[in-house]
């Protein structure tokens, strides 16, 4: 059995808004084992975006806790918060989030840069590594402009795996991406998994989650189902059934 | 190694955005560079002021005889005749302030050699003068004491009186000359220098023994003036103290009655003078402190929109991992960066407008020391200054919603 990384009890957020107490996360308990693929599906106003920032470590919960690779997140300060990111966590945005204007392998390298146990040699070298893997070691020293949607996020992808985190974590990773596109993307994310990478993948489209291992499904704050997918769809498969583009 | 990396970040934001940077540069470089040629020109200007005045003889104190009224006219100094050489004598003995002194009597003719003639000054002193006025003898020597006792007829010319009445070229030292058909032998020819700063031809001078031209030329027994120099410039008002002190004696001065004589020092002239360039010199640093204000609010400006537009950059870099520390160090890099670069490209070409302003304008400039320091010192706090309140706001962002920001 392998171990949990993230292990989430009797999660709690609210907000204050002006006099009123808005209860995003109501009572949410969950763990996310090693290796697992998870898509967190939920409409909006479900706490979908709530539970992405504490699981990223970018919030706090209100109450309950929050264990990520055995570290209890709460009480953390915001420097403490920012070392669990940089260490544990890498992060997909829907708009790729890549700075304009800098090559690919330098987006890569970003979260190194941050990480002063990493010498100038070893970031060069796993940031070319990481982007080899997302298949675009041909395209070290290309610009976000220069590259389509799809390889930008191959590029944030990279950027991601590049400091070994415990999790990625994505957050409407194929919002921006058209259906071949997006097929690529989750084969690629498949393929990462496969290797042993745990992902968890926030989205709002159903026909994502039947790629993934595992769906938990949000609703007014609390987790509405919780189920393990036995018949997990290949994205390579489904990729390969889309009517041939004539282009 | 942290640091070193933020350095890097740092540098790769402002490659990034070179016009933007170039632009917000251009602020620090012309307060910077203005306050460079500015100072300069103010310490040059004062400089050129003070060396002319030392050429002078800046420890010089002159003696003239007071203006009287005769009949409710007010008379001309020249011709009071109240300055004698017991007058000198007195001073000479008494003034422990003064390192040399002469008397001086002084009067116009005609210098004649041959058919040559020009029309010139004759001043009459003793050997001390040279030390007085600070001038070399370019050939030849000074008269001696011996000579002035005598009433030598021996005589010193200057340079502008050699090219007139020796057109030649011929070496004037032991040639006879006529000053008001007295003959004269030269015996030295005076150092050139040139105009003073009325524009007086200093060169335009014979110099004798003060008996001679007192007996032969100007048939008085008067002094015109007593030049003196102080042992030193700080010394130079005691010394117009006690030079006063010693000629009310010597007049017999009642308490009530003013001087009837004048002592001037060239301390006066200096002091006048500086003080004109010292207020120069202040208007100059306000209006160039305004330019260097206005790059540094250059600074703020540009780094406080740079925050704005990159706060979905920032998030981002906080999302993998950046701390608020992180992002300050960043910002506040990049605007000290800016600030030093804008600098020294700066301190460049105020320097190089110096030059072009003392080779092409011939004002005389003099770069301090101290105004390259006092603007780089300035530029580099007010890159910190300028740019940490930016560089705040942009730590204590909240990575949430930079990241939404749009």
């Amino acid at each position: 059995m392998s171990k949990a990384i993230i292990k989430i009890e009797d999660l709690k957020r609210e907000f204050t808004m002006g006099t009123e107490t808005v209860h995003a996360l109501r009572g949410i308990s969950f763990d996310i084992k090693e290796g697992e693929f998870v898509t967190i599906m939920g409409s909006s106003g479900s706490g979908k975006s709530t539970m992405l920032n504490i699981l990223g470590c970018l919030d706090q919960p209100t109450s309950g806790t929050y264990e990520i690779d055995g570290v209890r997140v709460k009480d953390l300060s915001r420097n403490e918060l920012a070392t669990i990111r940089n260490e544990k966590i890498g992060f997909i945005f829907q708009s790729y989030n890549l700075l304009a204007r800098t090559s690919a392998i330098e987006n890569v390298e970003l979260p190194l840069l941050y990480n002063s146990k990493v010498s100038t040699e070893e970031r060069r070298k796993r940031a070319i590594e990481a982007l080899e893997k997302v298949g675009l070691g041909e395209r070290l020293h290309h610009t976000p402009s220069q590259l389509s949607g799809g390889q930008q996020q191959r590029v944030a992808i990279a950027r991601s795996l590049v400091n070994n985190p415990v999790m990625i974590l994505a957050d409407e990773a194929t919002g921006n991406l058209d259906t071949r596109t997006s097929y690529e993307i989750m084969s690629l994310f498949q393929e990462l998994n496969k290797q042993g990478i745990t992902i968890t993948f926030v989205t709002h489209e159903p026909d994502i989650a039947t790629f993934s291992s595992r769906t938990i499904v949000l609703k007014d704050g609390e987790v509405m189902q919780d189920y393990n997918n036995h018949n997990v769809q290949s994205a390579a498969n489904e990729l390969a059934k889309l009517p041939k583009q004539d282009d | 190694m942290r640091l070193l990396n933020l350095f890097k970040i740092a540098t790769k934001a402002i490659v990034l955005n070179k016009t933007r940077t170039l632009l917000t540069m251009l602020g620090i470089i012309i307060g910077v560079a203005s306050v460079i040629a500015m100072l300069a020109i103010g310490e040059g200007s004062k400089e050129s002021i003070r060396t002319t005045i030392s050429a002078m003889g800046s420890n010089m104190i002159t003696v003239k005889a007071g203006a009287d009224t005769r009949g409710g006219v007010r008379q001309e100094a020249s011709v009071m005749e109240s300055l004698t050489l017991s007058d000198y004598k007195a001073i000479k003995k008494q003034a422990t302030l003064l390192s040399y002194s002469t008397p001086v009597v002084e009067g116009k003719g005609q210098v004649i050699n041959g058919s040559n003639n020009w029309p010139s000054s004759i001043y009459g002193v003793n050997p001390e003068y040279l030390n007085i006025k600070v001038v070399d003898l370019q050939s030849g020597s000074m008269f001696t004491d011996a000579e002035v006792q005598t009433a030598a007829k021996v005589a010193l010319i200057g340079q502008t009186v050699v090219d007139n009445v020796f057109p030649d070229g011929e070496e004037p030292v032991g040639q006879m000359i006529r000053f008001n058909n007295i003959p004269f032998k030269v015996i030295g020819v005076l150092e050139e220098k040139g105009e003073n700063t009325f524009g007086q031809d200093q060169d335009d001078v014979v110099i004798a023994p003060y008996t001679t031209v007192q007996k032969r030329i100007l048939a008085i027994t008067h002094l015109n003036q007593i030049m003196a120099s102080a042992v030193s410039e700080e010394e130079a008002p005691n010394a117009v103290l006690e030079v006063s002190q010693i000629l009310r004696e010597q007049h017999k001065l009642m308490d009530t009655e003013d001087d009837d004589f004048h002592v001037r020092s060239m301390e006066e002239l200096i002091s006048t003078f500086s003080s004109t360039s010292e207020m120069l010199t202040i208007l100059l640093v306000a209006v160039a402190s305004i330019s260097l204000l206005i790059g540094g609010i250059g600074i703020m400006n540009i780094m406080y929109v740079s925050v704005k537009e990159r706060t979905k950059e920032i998030g981002l870099r906080m999302a993998v991992g950046a701390k608020g520390a992180d992002i300050l160090m960043q910002f506040l890099i990049e605007a000290i960066l800016i600030s030093i670069t804008g600098g020294v490209l700066g301190v460049i070409l105020g320097l190089g407008a110096t030059v072009f302003i003392e080779k092409f304008l011939n004002w005389p400039t003099s770069v301090a020391l101290y105004s390259i320091v006092i603007s780089f010192a300035v530029c580099a706090v007010t890159g910190i200054f300028f740019g940490w309140y930016p560089a705040r706001k942009a730590s204590a962002l909240d990575p949430i919603t930079a990241l939404r920001y749009e």
